[in-house]
């Protein structure tokens, strides 16, 4: 197919795709309409049920808890995809490897650029980075925040040490596997605390723990502890995924 | 038209100039700040339109994980060291 049929193809497609996209945006609610009952009902009760004072967190780590289980998956599969697919590579050895045809060049290490500038920044940005990524994960339910944005927080510190320091503390760490164990712990934690609804005698994922008074920061039962867990799988999950592209082909994974 | 009407024209034009500057922008390493850009622009519409949670994750996904991911790719294609 020359480049004119595919011209020809793409601009039938594209006019059946705007006619659809015209019709569909014509029954489309006002901006700034909000018709479901959904919203409302939760500002309304969310706060005296849970005594959580962030709505949107008490919806992501309690209402719809099971949600959250499954994106946290959906990142755990993809980290460990990645460990897969990218695992130690074959050395350039005699030919009739189980019939490689493909000749595997010796890459070079991956070493960043190092900058004084960058070193000296780093110095700085990298306890700022913890201290606000700690900071956003345990408040998730007060303000603004979660376990989410403050994993990727956590993450982006160590991304910093690897940027200023080079790969040597991120190799140390990753062998010492504690970047799996954290990933497991965050993953497996978050299942048996849904699980200690069940055994309650309750639904899955119910709040068990103490709801306490709502303000302040040991409050809302479960919705804290599983920001904490969601925070530490993803950063864990981050930095993996940051330790197996940086990693020389060669070496061997764990 | 209030002040809250203008600042979201403002912020959707914005926006829309944002996108297209990141499809504009062909360099691989250029694209990366044009996009992290981009996402500071998007988060800013997204809390202007009243969703801070989803502002703040637009940030951190935006600045941290989409570079991340690009660099590593382009570090593996040994496109760039």
């Amino acid at each position: 197919m020359n480049a004119r049929t595919r011209r020809i193809v793409f601009v039938g497609a594209a006019a059946v795709l705007l006619a659809l996209f015209v019709r569909g945006f014509g029954g489309l609610a006002l901006f700034g309409a909000y018709p479901g009952p959904y919203g409302d009902v939760l500002n309304a009760v969310a706060v005296n049920e849970r005594h959580a004072l962030n709505v949107a967190t008490a919806v992501i780590f309690d209402y719809r808890g099971f949600d959250t289980l499954g994106e946290e998956f959906i990142l755990f599969t993809c980290v460990t995809g990645v460990v897969l697919l990218l695992r130690r590579e074959p050395a350039p050895g005699p030919r009739g490897n189980k019939g490689r045809s493909r000749q595997p060049r010796r890459l070079p290490a991956v070493v960043p650029q190092v900058t004084e500038a960058l070193q000296l920044f780093a110095r700085g940005a990298i306890g700022l980075l913890l201290v606000t990524g700690a900071y956003v994960i345990a408040t998730g339910h007060l303000g603004v925040g979660g376990g989410f944005q403050g994993g990727i927080i956590l993450a982006s510190a160590w991304l910093l040490a690897w940027l200023a320091h080079g790969p040597d503390l991120l190799d140390r760490i990753a062998r010492s596997g504690a970047l799996e164990w954290l990933e497991a712990i965050g993953a497996g934690g978050f299942v048996l605390t849904g699980a200690v609804g069940v055994v309650a005698g309750r639904a899955f994922l119910t709040n068990v723990l103490p709801l306490g008074t709502a303000g302040e920061l040991f409050s809302a039962g479960t919705i804290l502890w599983l920001s904490v867990l969601v925070g530490l799988e993803v950063c864990a999950g981050v930095v993996l995924l940051l330790r197996e592209f940086a990693r020389p082909p060669g070496t061997p994974g764990e | 038209m209030s002040v809250t009407d203008l600042l979201l024209a403002a912020l959707f034009a914005l926006v829309a100039l944002g996108g297209t500057a990141v499809v504009l922008t062909r360099d691989p390493r250029r694209q990366l700040l044009v996009a992290g850009l981009f996402g500071l622009l998007l988060a800013a519409l997204f809390h202007a339109l009243g969703a801070p949670d989803v502002a703040l994750s637009e940030i951190v996904v935006g600045t941290v994980v989409i570079p991340l991911l690009v660099v590593a790719t382009l570090i593996k294609l040994e496109k760039m060291k």
